[in-house]
Order: structure tokens, then sequence, then C-alpha cells
């Protein structure tokens, strides 16, 4: 088993882990992310048909309508959220919606997340150390 | 960032959990904007209101967020909800959506805010002085303080300004920094502006060409609030703008992006604005109407009234429309077939539910919204041209 450990920023300061689900895609979770099922439902999106449930999020930023952060918060609350989120450069809505739902947030990794971590890793996300730990294998 | 005593405090929860969930949002806020410390603020100016467009997401958040003892410490105002509070039913809207919309306003009265429901604050008693600092969330109205007034605001996001509302301040970066309220765009105009519709159509221009930054309309002379307002709202939808500038200013911003307009420039907006076939529903109203608005309007329609299968949709703010009910603009507009709705307008309610099929409105950011909020075929045009489309002499 492979076990890397990288330094980033703590933005929603949480800790969660988690399996990983990757994408190279902004996301929108106003209208792109099911709040009662935690279904990414956006088409077109490298990402649809997958479930966020418990998994740590890989993206580069979020997208879309501010009403994003509240379904984060919804999704909290029906037990589908994402255990973590880490973004290469996260912006207003994502981190507004980790704060508001206690989902942990990380971002700008000292090396790019999107490409240091497969789909299937498991990370640990540390919001309040501002770290990830990601162990392969 | 530095944080104060009392900031310190609110943080760790020593003033109850509400104000600890607030200061945590603003700090985290501060920290992905860079902002070295906390600013006071004086108002705030809270999005996120209608219930088509936060639904139960939003709603549960805000009950949440009242149950936990929320309190706003500032005087704030509220953005337009989904329906007229009062004539909800002429609106089509259902008896369930009623309800929940009725729920989030109860939250938000819960917590100290004012049930004012308008994109346009400053004419209903929320009008910073030149230079306050204060935390906005409708679009148009950002860009209305920064210009206009001379308050200083971020574009913020709903819950941002409700913390904001609650903590009595916003991380102090981007607008509240003299230093980036300067233009980075200077745009020469080269077309005749007359009408309000000019001024609307000028904004979404700039908007869609800029996409950000801060224009500066060397050498437009306008003084007219009206025209302002609806400038002001163009600009923030077709781009991310919170600010320009009019009129006569030297100091700009080192790299200094130059934009020309002319009819052409105006006319490729107004294509992207149009739709095929014949309007049959005209909104007046996007920002909500001023009193100015309500009285040319209820003159314009002397002698006419509304074509059969027809209508025209005017939205304002409580506060002017019982302004212009005293003064019988209210009488003028209604007696031409015309409905003056309040608390709401053509972009946040849900208009599929009134029948009509094809919107059309002096308005550009009501024209840009309308096709993706609720699927009307929508046209911008000059505001004798909307009256003309569905009124009639009498």
């Amino acid at each position: 088993m492979q076990e890397r450990t990288y330094r980033g920023r703590g933005v929603a300061k949480f800790v969660g882990k988690g399996e990983a689900l990757v994408s190279r895609q902004g996301i929108s979770f106003f209208g792109g992310v099911d709040p009662t099922t935690g279904l990414i439902r956006e088409k077109g999106h490298d990402l649809c048909g997958q479930d966020v449930t418990g998994k740590v999020l890989v993206f580069p930023k979020g997208k879309g309508s501010t009403v994003g952060s509240y379904v984060l918060y919804q999704l909290k609350k029906n037990g589908h959220a994402p255990a973590g989120i880490i973004n290469v450069e996260t912006e207003a809505i994502i981190a507004t919606g980790c704060i508001l739902a206690e989902i942990p947030l990380v971002d700008k990794l000292e090396v790019d997340p999107i490409s240091a971590i497969s789909t299937g890793d498991y990370v640990v996300v540390d919001g309040k150390e501002g770290r990830v730990v990601v162990r392969r294998g | 960032m530095y944080l104060s005593r009392e900031e310190e405090r609110m943080l760790s929860g020593e003033e109850g959990l509400a104000v600890q969930k607030a200061m945590q949002l603003l700090t985290a806020l501060g920290e992905v904007f860079g902002a070295e410390r906390m600013v006071k603020i004086e108002s705030a100016q809270i999005a996120g209101v209608s219930y088509g467009n936060i639904g139960d997401a939003g709603m549960e958040f805000l009950e949440d967020w009242a149950d936990l003892g929320g309190k706003v410490r500032v005087k704030s105002t509220l953005n337009p909800a989904g329906m007229d509070l009062d004539k909800w039913k002429e609106m089509g809207i259902d008896d369930e959506y009623y309800q929940r919309q009725m729920r989030i306003l109860k939250a938000f009265e819960k917590m100290g805010v004012e049930i004012t429901c308008t994109c346009t604050p400053y004419l209903v008693g929320n009008r910073p002085r030149s230079g306050a600092h204060v935390a906005w969330s409708e679009s148009s109205a950002v860009v209305f303080a920064n210009s206009v007034l001379g308050a200083r605001t971020n574009r913020e996001g709903g819950p941002s300004a409700l913390a904001a509302a609650i903590t009595g301040r916003t991380p102090c970066y981007g607008l509240h920094l003299e230093d980036n309220r300067v233009p980075t765009a200077i745009v020469k105009v080269e077309a005749r502006l007359e009408s309000i519709f000019d001024f609307s159509l000028l904004g979404y221009t700039v908007g869609r060409i800029l996409g950000s930054g801060i224009p500066y309309f060397k050498g437009v002379l306008v003084r007219d609030f009206d025209k302002l307002k609806i400038m002001s709202a163009a600009l923030a939808a077709s781009g991310g703008i919170a600010m320009f500038y009019v009129g006569d200013r030297r100091r700009t911003a080192d790299k200094l992006e130059k934009v020309c307009v002319d009819q052409r420039e105006l006319e490729l907006s107004r294509e992207k604005l149009s739709s095929e076939g014949k309007p049959d529903l005209a909104c007046i109203g996007c920002p909500h109407c001023s009193i100015q608005e309500l009285r040319d309007l209820a003159r314009a329609l002397k002698d006419k009234r509304v074509k059969e299968g027809c209508a025209l949709w005017v939205w304002t703010s409580q506060g002017v429309y019982d302004q212009a009910k005293d003064r019988g603009y209210l009488r003028a507009i209604e007696g031409a077939g015309g409905k003056v709705f309040t608390d709401t307008c053509m972009v946040v309610c849900p208009l599929e539910k009134s029948g009509y099929s094809h919107m059309v409105s002096n308005s550009c950011k009501a024209a840009h919204y309308v096709p993706s909020t609720s699927g009307l075929k929508a046209t911008a045009t000059e505001t004798y041209l909307v009256l003309e489309s569905v009124m009639e002499g009498r």
C-alpha cells in the first residue's frame, strides 16, 4: 500500500474520509446533483450517473448558480453529502456550501489533485490542518 | 486573517451558534478571497428569497438558522419573493408554493430581516450614504449602490449577505478597498442614448463584451436614476459587473481595456434578446418600478386598454405601490386593464403559471433570464413598443 500526504489550504475546517471520485470538469450542484439521492445528473458531465454520497469529490472548482451552496446543505441533511471536497482552487459557491453543511474542503494542494488522485483511491480530507492523505492499493 | 477580540468571540461560539456559523462562513470566504480583516457594515440586502429559486434546500437552511437564534445586527432588507404576497392567486400560484414561500419569509422575519421583498431597497428606505460599507446580494442593487450611491459592496451571495447581517461584518476585500474601485475599461459610446431602453441595451452590451471589471462610460452624462437603475441591472445580467463610472473622471487602472459601442453592437444585443412571434405578456419593472416610472406609465396608458388574450403586468415594491395608490397612478394602470404586482417580479416568480407564452419588456435583464427561469419566449424593446404590442385604443 502506498500512502502520500499533500499540504493545502483548509477552507472548511472539518475532517472526513472516503473513496475518491475525480473529475476534470467543474461541478454545478444546483441542477447538476440530485439533492435527494446524491446522483450527478448533469448531461455530458464525466461523472454523470455517479453517486457523491460518502465520496471524496475531487474537481477543479464550482460553477453555476449560487443556490448550489444550499444544495450541498440539503445533501447533508438527506444523508447524501460527499465526505469531503478537494478543489484545485475553490470559489464562493462551494466554500459557502461546505461551511454551511460542515463538509471538509481543502484546496490549493502542492500538487495538481486531479492528476495526483485517482477515482477509487482512499482519501482523508483534513480541513483543520489543511492536509490531504491519499492511500492506494 | 486578523480578527478583533469581538470577532474572535463570535467565532468561538460565545455569542451563540448562529453567530458562530455566520463567522465561520465569513472568515472562510475572507481567506478564499485574500481579505486581511473584517469591516463593519451598515446594511445588508439579502437575496435567495424566492421558493422557486432556493427550493426546499434553501428553505430548510433558513429555518434551521432562524431556530439557532440568528438575529441581524444591521438594517437588513430582502430581495423579491416568488409571488405577490396578497395577489398570488392572480399569478396562478398554487397553495403548496404559497405555503413554502411563506415559511421562507417567516424564517427571515424571525431573524429580524425587514420583509421588503424588492430589488430596489434604495427606493424604500435602505439607502446607504456615500462611502458606507454594506453587504448586498442583489446583483442590480450591488451595481447601483457602488456606482450611483457611492456605497461599497462586493457581489454577495444570499448566505454570505445573511451571515454579514448576523455578525454586522463582511470580509474586507474587493470593492471594499479604494484601490480596487478604479475603472479597468474605458467605453466609448458611438450611438444616441435617449430612452430608458437605450440605457438597458448599453448596459447589456458592455456586460456582454467585458464580462467583468469596472467600465468607465467616458463623457456619458446621465443623472436620471431610472436610466442608471436599468443599466445597472443589465450590466450584471450579461456580465459579472459590480460597478461602473459615468461622466468625467481622471484616475484609472494602469492597464485600461478599450471598448467601442456603436449602433451595430447595440443591434447585436437586441437580436440576442428577440424572439419570433407576437408577445402576449408585457412586463415593466425590472428592476422594480420607481414612482416616476409608474407616473409615466399611467400617462402613457391614457385612452388605451389591454387587448383580448394579452396582459400588462407591472412590478414594483410595496412602498412604491402605496405611493402610487395615493397619487392615482394605480387606478390609471388598472383602469387600462394592467395589473400591478408587488414583492416579486417576472424573473423570480413562476411566470409559466401565468398561461402566457411570450414576454416583452423594456428590461434586457428580464429578457435575458425569463426564457431559462420560466420557459417563456422573451423580447426586449423600447417601452412604447412594449405597450403597443399588448394595448389598443379605447
